[in-house]
C-alpha cells in the first residue's frame, strides 16, 4: 500500500475541511457569537494537523483501488473527529462521543440529532451543524478534485469509492470538470432554494440553513419542531419538491442542460422512482385520511413525508409515530430503498433494487427453463454481469452488516422496535427512526455504546460499506 | 483538444496514456468492456463499450464534435472505416493504423483519397529505426533531426571510457569533436547537464551532432565500431519483412530465422536475397550452425518480449558486437536497460511519439510548429525541434543574455545545412532549426521555452 499518498491526499481533503471552517468562524462575527475561539482553534488545530501529512510530496503517486478506499474512509473519519471539535470546545456538546455522533451524522447526511433543542445553541453552531450536511452530500473529495490541479491518474478511484452507486460515469472526460459540473448543479440548486424559501417568509438564515440541509438531504433544522415550526403550507411544498429534486441523479440534470431531454427522462431509475414517490403518496394519504380533516391536508403530509424518507432526509415536522402500522411500514420500506444512484442521498439506491429484482426474474425464468439465457437490461442496454455481481454482493454484506448493528445494538439495552428502527435509520442515512427515538430523531437517550455502532452505521451506509469496511481489516494494514 | 482513440491494444493505450497526460479531452472505443474499464480506472479519460465503426458508437463518443479519431484495431480496413466514418460524421483529422505490408505501396494514395491525416505503419517505422541503428552501431539508439543533419545518439559509458570522471567543461580541452552532451541518465534519473556536471561509468549519455562530428568523437574515445556487414534476424514478422528488404537493397547479407515454414516460403519469394532459415531461432546448435559467432549483429524479433530478451542475452554472451532486441512492454525496457547497454526498440513507442507531435504541432498551427519529437531516458525527457519563425520574440539576441526555463538546453541550431553547437554568443535566425531537449514535458511552441 502506498502510504504516503493515502496520507497527502487525506492530508489535502482536511485543508480543505479547514478552509471550508472560515464560513462558520465569519457566521460568528456576524451574530457576536462566543464561539470565535473554538472556531479558531478548531481551524489551528486541523491546519497543524494536515501540515505534518503534506509536508513532503510523495514522489511514488499511484493510487489503486485498495488506496482509493483506504483514503474515502480514513478521510471522513477524520474530517468527522476534527469537524466535531467546534461542538466540544465551545461547550455546546459537553460529550465528545455526542459532538461526534452530531457531526458524523452530519456529514454523511443522516441528521439523527442528540440536540433537543437546538434553538438554544449559538447561530455559528448551528450553521456548522447544517453545513456538515451541504459538505458531506457531494463528497468532500469530490470537491478535492474538482479544486485542485490534476496531478495524479488513477484518481478515478477515489470518485469511485465515494460517490454513491453500483456504477459511477464521468460525464466529460476530465475528471476535474466532471466534479467541477456536478458541484455547479449543487451549488445552483442549494441557491434556487434559497430563494423560494425567502419568498415564503423565511429568514435569511433559516433559508439558508435548511437549502443546506435539503441539497445534502440531511434533516437538521434550526427548530426543535422541525419544519412544522414555520406552520407554512408553502414552504412544506418548496422542501417537498427539492427534497425530491435532490434524490435525482445529478447526471440527469447535466444531460437536461446540455439538451439531451429525451434522454434524461427516459431513464428507467428516474421513471421508478417518480412512480414510487406517486404511489406511496397515495397509499399513505389514503390511509391515514381518518386522522385528519380532509384529504388534502393528508395528501400534503403524506408527501411531504414520504419525500423525506425515500430521499433519506428525514426532516422533523409530520409526527409519523400517531399513524397505521401499514404506513409506517411503507416509510421504513422507503427508507432501505432511498433515492437514484448519483444523488446525494443513503439507502440501497432504486438502481440496485432494479437490477436485483430483474437478476431474480431472470434466476426463476432459469427454474423453469434451465436452458433459457438472457441479458438483465437497464435502459436497453444490458448491465454487465460484473455489475449484477457487485450488487448482489453488495445485498449481502449489507444484511451481514445490518445483523451485525441490529445485535449490537439490542445488547446495549434499547428495546427491539428501537434497535431496528435506529439502525435501519443510520445505515441508509435518514434520521427519524421508530420507538424511542420516534419521528423526531432525536437520540441523546441512547446508550454510549448504541451511539458508536450508530456512528459506525452512518459512515458505512454513507460510503456504502466497502470503504469502512477496508478500513478495518487488518490485512489493509499488515503485511503477512 | 477533443480526440477519439479507437482499440484499446497496445498502441491504443499507450496513446491514450500519452494524450490524457498531455491535458486532452480523450475518448476510448473498445469492444473489450474490460479493456475500456483498466483505461477509464488508469487514465483520466471516458470509454466506450462497442464497435468504433458504428454509428451509435461514434455519436456517443462524440465524433460530430471531436478534433480527431485515431484507429489502432487489430483490423487495417476496419481502422480506415472507422476514420471515414468519423470524418463524415464531422471529426476534423484522422489517423489510421494500417499495417498489412500488401497496403504499404499504396499508403499514400490510400491517405489522399479517404481525406485522412496521417497513416501509421509501426512495423515500418520500427523496422526504419533498427535499420538505423544497423548502419551506426555504435549507439544504442539514433534518432535523427532536420532531414537527417543533426542527430542524437545514446550511449553508454563503459569501463576504461576516457569520459568517466570528467567534468563537461573540460570536454573541448581534450577532444577535437564538437558535440554536446545534453541528457544523462544515472540509475533510471535524468540529468539535464550544466558545465560541472562529472560523468561517471554507467552514466547513459545523449550526444546531439552532425553524424560525421558524433563520429570522430567516437573514434576519439576509442569506442567507435564498424558498419555491420551481416546481420541475423530472428523472427519473421512484418518488421522483419520490412527490414530485412531495407537492408538487402544497402548490399547486407541478411539470414531470418522463422518456425513456420508457410511464412519461410513466403518471405523467401518476397526478399530473394536473404537467406531464409526455417527453424526455432532458441535452438542454441541451430545459431551456432548459421554462424551466432562471425555475425556483426544479431535482432531478436519474435513475437514475445521475453524470447527476445532471452535470446539478446545469449547473443551477448556469444560476442555478437551489435545486439538490437524488441521490447513491447515498457516496464521490461526498464528492466532490460538495467541489466545490460543494448539498443531496444518498441513498435508501439515510436509511433505513439509521431502522432504525439502531430497532435501538438496541430494544437499549435501559428506558432513555431513541432517538426520532430522524441521521448528520451524513459520517457523523463522530450528533445523537440522547431523551426523558428519571423515573429520569434528572441532572434538575433546572443542566447547568454536569454533567461530560459530550467532544466532546458538549446542543444543544436541547424542554419542551412550547418550544424551549431550553441555558445553563449550563439544567436537564433529566423528559418533556423532549433532542437530543444528539456525535462519539462508538453512544449508546444519555441516562443515558450523561456521563463
Amino acid at each position: 500500500m502506498n502510504y504516503r499518498m493515502v496520507f497527502y491526499t487525506v492530508g489535502r481533503m482536511l485543508k480543505v475541511e479547514a478552509a471550508l471552517l472560515v464560513l462558520p468562524l465569519i457566521t460568528a462575527f456576524i451574530y457576536g457569537d462566543s464561539t470565535i475561539f473554538s472556531f479558531l482553534l478548531t481551524i489551528a488545530i486541523i491546519v497543524a494537523f494536515s501540515m505534518t501529512l503534506t509536508y513532503k510530496k510523495p514522489e511514488n503517486k499511484n493510487l489503486f483501488s485498495k488506496e482509493g478506499l483506504v483514503i474515502v474512509a480514513l478521510a471522513w473519519l477524520l474530517m468527522s473527529v476534527f469537524g466535531a471539535l467546534p461542538f466540544y470546545i465551545s461547550g455546546s456538546i459537553p460529550s465528545f462521543v455526542d459532538a461526534l455522533f452530531e457531526t458524523v451524522s452530519g456529514f454523511t447526511t443522516t441528521g439523527a440529532t442528540v440536540l433537543s433543542s437546538p434553538e438554544s445553541m449559538a447561530k455559528s453552531i448551528l450553521f456548522w451543524r447544517s453545513f456538515t450536511h451541504w459538505i458531506g452530500g457531494m463528497g468532500v473529495l469530490v470537491f478535492v478534485l474538482a479544486i485542485f490541479p490534476q496531478s495524479d491518474t488513477h484518481s478515478m478511484y477515489l470518485m469511485r469509492a465515494e460517490v454513491p452507486g453500483p456504477k459511477v460515469g464521468k460525464l466529460v472526460s476530465k475528471i476535474k470538470l466532471t466534479a467541477r459540473i456536478l458541484y455547479l448543479i449543487y451549488i445552483c440548486l442549494t441557491i434556487i432554494e434559497t430563494i423560494f424559501l425567502l419568498c415564503g417568509g423565511m429568514s435569511f438564515y433559516d433559508a439558508l440553513l435548511h437549502s443546506f440541509s435539503t441539497a445534502g438531504t440531511g434533516g437538521f433544522s434550526t427548530r426543535d419542531a422541525g419544519i412544522a415550526a414555520f406552520d407554512s403550507v408553502y414552504i412544506k411544498v418548496v422542501i417537498s419538491i427539492f427534497m425530491m429534486l435532490f434524490g435525482i441523479n445529478f447526471n440527469i440534470f447535466y444531460y437536461i442542460i446540455i439538451g439531451k431531454f429525451l434522454q434524461a427522462v427516459k431513464d428507467r431509475e428516474l421513471l421508478v422512482y417518480f412512480g414510487i414517490i406517486t404511489a406511496s403518496t397515495l397509499i399513505i394519504a389514503l390511509n391515514i385520511t381518518p386522522l385528519y380533516s380532509s384529504f388534502s391536508s393528508a395528501a400534503l403530509d403524506s408527501y411531504f413525508q414520504v419525500t423525506s424518507i425515500v430521499t433519506t432526509t428525514g426532516f422533523g415536522g409530520v409526527c409519523y409515530d400517531v399513524w397505521p402500522a401499514f404506513s409506517q411500514a411503507i416509510l421504513i420500506l422507503l427508507m432501505f430503498c432511498g433515492s437514484c444512484a448519483g444523488s446525494t442521498c443513503g439507502g440501497i439506491k432504486i438502481v440496485r433494487v432494479i437490477i436485483i429484482v430483474k437478476a431474480a426474474m431472470r434466476e426463476l425464468k432459469r427454474m423453469v427453463t434451465p436452458r433459457s439465457v438472457s441479458a438483465v437490461k437497464l435502459n436497453d442496454k444490458p448491465v454487465e454481469k460484473e455489475v449484477v455481481n457487485g450488487v448482489g454482493t453488495f445485498m449481502l454484506v449489507y444484511i451481514c452488516v445490518f445483523a451485525a448493528s441490529f445485535l449490537a445494538v439490542c445488547a446495549f439495552g434499547a428495546d427491539i422496535t428501537t434497535s431496528f428502527g435506529a439502525v435501519t435509520s443510520c445505515m441508509n442515512n435518514v434520521g427519524p427512526a421508530l420507538g424511542d427515538i420516534g419521528s423526531s430523531g432525536l437520540y441523546n437517550t441512547q446508550a454510549l455504546g448504541t451511539k458508536i455502532v450508530l456512528i459506525f452505521d452512518m459512515l458505512a451506509g454513507r460510503l456504502e460499506l466497502f470503504p469502512m469496511l477496508v478500513l478495518f481489516s487488518p490485512s489493509t494494514w499488515f503485511k503477512k | 483538444m477533443n480526440i477519439i482513440v479507437v482499440g484499446g491494444g497496445k498502441l491504443g493505450s499507450t496513446i491514450t496514456e500519452y494524450l490524457s497526460a498531455e491535458g486532452h479531452d480523450v475518448v476510448v472505443i473498445d469492444t473489450n468492456a474490460n479493456v475500456v474499464e483498466e483505461l477509464v480506472n488508469t487514465f483520466d479519460v471516458i470509454g466506450v463499450v462497442g464497435n468504433g465503426a458504428s454509428y451509435p458508437v461514434l455519436t456517443e463518443a462524440g465524433a460530430d464534435k471531436a478534433y480527431l479519431i485515431i484507429t489502432a484495431t487489430p483490423s487495417d480496413e476496419l481502422n480506415i472505416l472507422c476514420c471515414m466514418l468519423a470524418k463524415r460524421m464531422g471529426t476534423r483529422h484522422a489517423i489510421a493504423r494500417v499495417r498489412d505490408p500488401e497496403y504499404s505501396q499504396q499508403l499514400d494514395f490510400m491517405r489522399s483519397e479517404f481525406g485522412l491525416s496521417m497513416m501509421v505503419n509501426p512495423e515500418y517505422e520500427a523496422a526504419n529505426e533498427i535499420s538505423r541503428m544497423l548502419r551506426f552501431p555504435s549507439a544504442m539508439k539514433i534518432e535523427s533531426f532536420s532531414k537527417g543533419r543533426a542527430e542524437l545518439a545514446e550511449i553508454m559509458i563503459g569501463k576504461e571510457n576516457p569520459l568517466a570522471g570528467m567534468p563537461l567543461h573540460s570536454l573541448a580541452q581534450h577532444f577535437k569533436a564538437k558535440v554536446l552532451i545534453c541528457a544523462v541518465e544515472r540509475d533510471e534519473q535524468l540529468f539535464i547537464p550544466t558545465g560541472n556536471f562529472v560523468l561517471q561509468e554507467g552514466d547513459k549519455i545523449h550526444i546531439i551532432s552532425s553524424r560525421s562530428e558524433i563520429s570522430s568523437f567516437l573514434k576519439q574515445l576509442g569506442i567507435y565500431k564498424q558498419r555491420v556487414k551481416s546481420v541475423i534476424i530472428i523472427g519473421g514478422g512484418k518488421i522483419a519483412y520490412y527490414l530485412a528488404k531495407h537492408l538487402s537493397d544497402i548490399g547486407m547479407s541478411i539470414k531470418i530465422v522463422e518456425i513456420d515454414e508457410k511464412r519461410c516460403e513466403e518471405l523467401s519469394e518476397e526478399i530473394p536475397k536473404a537467406t531464409i532459415i526455417c527453424g526455432d531461432g532458441s535452438d542454441q546448435n541451430l545459431l551456432t550452425e548459421i554462424g551466432i559467432d562471425s555475425t556483426d549483429a544479431c535482432v531478436a524479433l519474435t513475437g514475445i518480449d521475453e524470447e527476445n530478451i532471452i535470446l539478446s542475452i545469449y547473443a551477448v554472451y556469444r560476442c555478437v558486437d551489435k545486439v538490437i532486441t524488441k521490447i513491447n512492454r515498457s516496464s521490461f525496457v526498464k528492466i532490460f536497460n538495467a541489466i545490460n547497454g543494448e539498443s531496444v526498440v518498441s513498435p508501439k513507442e515510436i509511433t505513439a511519439n509521431r502522432i504525439i507531435r502531430y497532435v501538438r504541432a496541430k494544437q499549435n498551427s501559428t506558432g513555431s510548429n513541432v517538426q520532430t519529437l522524441y521521448k528520451i531516458v524513459n520517457n523523463q525527457a522530450e528533445a523537440v525541434e522547431f523551426i523558428a519563425t519571423e515573429d520569434l520574440s528572441f532572434l538575433g539576441k546572443p542566447i547568454k543574455t536569454l533567461n530560459f526555463k530550467k532544466d532546458l538546453l538549446i542543444a543544436c541550431i541547424t542554419r542551412g545545412s550547418k550544424v551549431i553547437i550553441p555558445r553563449g554568443d550563439d544567436y537564433i535566425e529566423a528559418g533556423d532549426s532549433v532542437i530543444i531537449v528539456t525535462s519539462n514535458q508538453y512544449l508546444d511552441d519555441l516562443e515558450n521555452i523561456l521563463q
